[in-house]
């Protein structure tokens, strides 16, 4: 047997290692590290013994089956993130090296294919936001959240902001965190108040949700009210497949339109990667955050393209950078790119319809079950119910049915459970549902 | 490679009537659809086919240089070899198809993973507590001087409003301490890459919060002056934020924690192999010591005495930093790489980092400058100075020709207190041979710097692009394709 350890990842023997240090001029590797203050130098470091990949995948996938697999059940979770069908062409070809293993393009010479993919990216969401610009991706869509409330105070130069109606709390909570320095006020209320007050001052923005957090869809008309109020910038937190199917936010005159990207073409995995959607008015441009690709030409004349705007960038500008984000998730929006792109004009219509219908059929059955109410009027995809009884309990019973229920929102409405629906929810599924809680 | 088809984009390929998706069926009566105005009237995405589409990604996958491909010495980037059984692990349906807000019962295995992990990273940098939930290096950084901040806060100082900052440090860290609501004193390095220790006494007062450190420095060198630095924040009351950017230098070698710092931040994505995926995603993880414990952001998990583990708040923590966890995918892909090397590999990186890039300091020291000639760190700081005032070929030029070699260009212009600067970054996935080539390489290149200097102005030569016009972009921003140039060959 082996026994002198040797990783795979590092290619230089013992012996290479010991040829390199005697042209660096030095006997041993501990050379190297006298820098450090020799009370500190070498600690002893507590980790575990090497694994081998074959022990390693067999404990991992026994770790991994202790969790319960929204596939192998059926699952009626969302509140923000949702499971929709990934084609197998997303995983090819976001698992390619050329994509996988690259760094941010800051050499486009070698870079295109990323800056090419981030431009059709960008270009993608501009048609389903219907804005003018769009980033190339954020970490999600509750920080793309907070940066647009942070963008909308840089150009309104005024510090208030007002959160409208049932905006998600994992969201706003974000938003808190990442303004609590910046002497931001955020303050709460509702769209009939705001509509009715005649406040002479207007906040740096309103941001609403559409649909809401718990999915209710407010009339366009009414957030073209709200828009057209004051002066204050309209920050809209929205969905994607549901910006498929239903009003533009350039509808109601949104200023800033973002949303959760993960609903195309990203798994699940318990909360992220995800990428946030970021898109707005052209006349904010030079205020928008994260990165941008541009188009441009090289020395020959032919088109290209590029990281631009980065003047606004901490690695030019340091401490006056407009924001200290440092990504755009590349791996996570070329996901949903090549969503798009498969999906296509018709897939997402298609698609979209298929949610709505199918939540629809779902809400009408639950309608007639006794001590069940639907207590959103307009919903898309997602919907809540108040139940007889409390929504931890009844998770507990649909569980052990081998169904993962829906989010609770007793905070919001009692008893209320928040559930989503999407097209990999089957009629069977549906129906057993229905079944399981007429049993309640 | 690059026939003009590569460049043709998606919306310039679409025909009406091609599909690249199947469509589930519709197995729910119709329901009646909402009133018009609720509706949108057009959607003008691509219609592509299936094979067309993935032979356009594939395509212009292959104009990228990449880890798999390519030579990567990226100086402050730690583009090592990304193990490919960390894919694997990732996608095991029990991590990759689980909902973040499932029932805690139902996702024991997640939370053990993420437990696990923080007690490492805790244990590697000598820190009593971590949080998983920043999604990036710069969000950890922020989460950090957030937690700074509230520390001083809570303890009714409210005089704290300043943060120390070396001119040599990631642009990140001044950007993030503004966003904590810090004003930033920058103060010089010394002549040895050391933090002059006399500009540091006189900014020194009590209206400072902390110091940000990146150690080792962004020049690839150790702050020999470390405990006095210390020593001197610590004296006046302020805490010391490390940035563990280059981290990958001191595996095992120093526990950060052991030296006085309040809080550290680990870039999962360089240091533990996360893919970068051409600019993300990422993960950053932040620990801190006993002070911040009770500040950390939301959730970090938490194990009862049953051994049940749980997501908790704790006590006055910052907040959260995401919707959800924490980029979970990244810290299953960390964790799997932990495990693979442990103890004697974690060892290993560090040791075999740092002999590489000494190799490539002893051997390229005669062909370029070395403004720091002393043992380096990970990586090495070079600069095209001479090269520049005597043939007129800048660090741009040199990392550019580089390319027509294969390799992809080390950092440049960075640190910005290095004039001509090549920050390179070999890690310690590099072989011997790999670096004996790029050698070569670089002392041919600095030949026909002498012999023939336009090869390099006008390099790159075989890319899809020579070199790009990015004040053209930046003057006019043609940002998707509503809005795009009409090509003039």
């Amino acid at each position: 047997m082996v026994n002198e350890y040797q990783s795979t990842y590092t290619p230089n023997t013992p012996k290479i290692r010991q040829e390199m240090l005697s042209d660096i001029g030095v006997d041993s590797y501990k050379n190297l590290f006298s820098d450090i203050p020799e009370k500190y130098r070498f600690p002893e470091l507590n980790l575990p013994s090497p694994t081998s990949e074959l022990d390693l995948k067999n404990e991992l996938s026994k770790i991994a089956n202790k969790n319960s697999i929204p596939g192998d059940y059926s699952s009626f979770l969302g509140a923000g993130a949702y499971r929709h069908f990934i084609p197998s062409v997303v995983k090819q070809i976001t698992s390619r090296s050329e994509f996988m293993t690259s760094y941010t393009p800051y050499q486009p010479e070698v870079s295109q294919g990323t800056l090419q993919a981030h431009f059709e990216f960008q270009s993608m969401v501009c048609e389903l936001t219907d804005m003018e610009v769009a980033n190339a991706g954020m970490y999600d869509g509750a920080t793309s959240s907070a940066e647009a409330v942070l963008m909308a105070c840089r150009v309104s130069k005024k510090f208030k902001v007002e959160i409208v109606g049932d905006v998600s709390p994992f969201y706003t909570d974000v938003i808190k965190t990442l303004t609590q320095a910046t002497g931001i006020e955020i303050s709460y209320n509702n769209i009939e108040t705001i509509l009715k007050n005649n406040d002479d001052e207007s906040p740096a923005c309103y941001v609403v949700q559409q649909p809401n957090f718990l999915g209710e869809i407010s009339d366009p008309d009414q957030l073209k009210l709200l828009s057209n109020k004051n002066d204050a910038l309209l920050v809209v937190i929205s969905e994607p497949m549901f910006l498929s199917m239903y009003q533009t936010p350039s509808y109601y005159d949104a200023d800033i339109v973002v949303a959760e990207g993960q609903p195309f073409g990203v798994s699940l995995t318990y909360g992220g990667p995800y990428a946030g959607l970021f898109a707005c008015k052209k006349d904010y441009i030079r205020q928008l955050p994260g990165r941008i690709v541009g188009e441009t030409i090289d020395s020959k004349n032919k088109k290209g393209y590029v990281l631009t705007l980065q003047t606004r960038e901490q690695h030019i500008k340091r401490e006056r950078a407009t924001s200290n984000i440092c990504t755009s998730v590349g791996l996570i929006a070329l996901m949903s790119t090549v969503y798009m792109a498969l999906q296509g004009k018709k897939g997402l219509k298609h698609l979209s319809e298929l949610c709505y219908h199918k939540s629809h059929y779902a809400a009408e059955k639950i309608n007639n079950l006794p001590g069940f109410k639907v207590q959103t009027n307009n919903f898309f995809k997602e919907f809540t119910m108040s139940c007889p009884i409390s929504v931890k309990e009844l998770n507990e019973y649909l569980h052990e049915n081998k169904i993962i229920g829906g989010y609770d929102v007793s905070n919001f409405i009692n008893n209320g459970m928040l559930l989503a629906i999407t097209e990999m929810n089957s009629k069977e599924e549906i129906d057993n549902l229905i079944t399981i809680l007429s049993q309640v | 490679m690059n026939n003009s088809n590569t460049r043709k984009l998606l919306m310039d390929r679409s025909v009406e009537g091609k599909v690249g998706a199947t469509m589930p069926s519709i197995d729910v009566p119709l329901q009646t659809l909402p009133d018009k105005k609720f509706l949108r009237e057009n959607l003008a995405m691509p219609q592509v086919s299936e094979n067309e589409i993935v032979r356009y990604f594939s395509s212009i996958s292959q104009m990228n240089f990449s880890i798999d491909h390519n030579f990567y010495p990226l100086g402050s980037c730690t583009m090592k070899y990304n193990p490919k059984l960390n894919d694997d692990i990732a996608g095991f349906p029990g991590f990759n198809e689980i909902h973040p807000l499932q029932n805690v019962d139902t996702i024991q295995g997640a939370l053990e993973i993420m437990f696990d992990l923080q007690n490492i990273l805790a244990e590697i940098t000598g820190m009593s507590g971590t949080s998983l939930a920043p999604m990036a290096g710069a969000e950890a950084e922020l989460a950090g001087m957030l937690m700074i901040r509230a520390y001083h806060i809570n303890r009714e100082d409210f005089k704290r409003k300043k943060v120390i900052i070396p001119d040599s440090a990631h642009g990140t860290n001044p950007a993030s301490a503004v966003m904590a609501g810090f004003e930033v004193i920058s103060i010089p390095t010394d002549n040895n890459g050391n933090t002059n220790l006399e500009a540091l006494k006189n900014v020194v007062d009590d209206s400072i919060a902390g110091l940000m450190l990146t150690q080792p420095s962004t020049l690839g060198l150790f702050d020999t002056n470390i405990l006095e630095v210390v020593n001197i924040i610590n004296s006046s009351g302020g805490l010391i934020y490390g940035d563990g950017a280059n981290l990958n230098a001191i595996l095992g070698k120093v526990k950060p924690g052991e030296i006085g710092f309040d809080v550290v931040h680990s870039n999962l994505h360089k240091t533990f192999t996360q893919p970068h995926g051409g600019g993300g995603p990422g993960a950053g993880a932040v620990m801190v010591s006993d002070k911040l414990i009770d500040f950390l952001p939301d959730p970090i998990i938490t194990k009862n005495k049953m051994d049940k583990f749980d997501l908790s708040k704790p006590q006055k923590s910052i907040g959260k930093m995401g919707a959800f966890h924490g980029n979970f995918g990244a810290l299953v892909r960390a964790y799997a790489y932990i495990r693979t090397l442990g103890k004697e590999g974690i060892n290993n990186i560090s040791e075999d980092a740092v002999i590489n890039a000494n190799y490539l300091r002893i051997k390229l020291k005669d062909t370029l400058d070395l403004p720091y000639d002393r043992i380096c760190s990970h990586e090495v700081v070079f600069s095209a100075k001479t090269i520049k005032e005597k043939y007129g070929v800048n660090a741009l030029d040199i990392a550019k020709r580089l390319i027509d070699y294969d390799i992809h260009p080390p950092t440049m212009y960075f640190p910005l207190i290095v004039e001509e600067a090549l920050l390179v970054e070999p890690t310690e996935t590099e072989s011997k041979e790999t670096l004996d080539e790029f050698i070569e390489v670089v002392k041919t290149i600095c030949e026909e710097a002498k012999t023939n200097p336009d090869l390099l102005h006008n390099a790159p030569h075989n890319t899809p692009n020579t070199r790009l016009n990015e004040a053209l972009a930046a003057r006019n921003p043609k940002l998707n394709w509503r809005n795009t140039i009409e090509e003039s060959n």
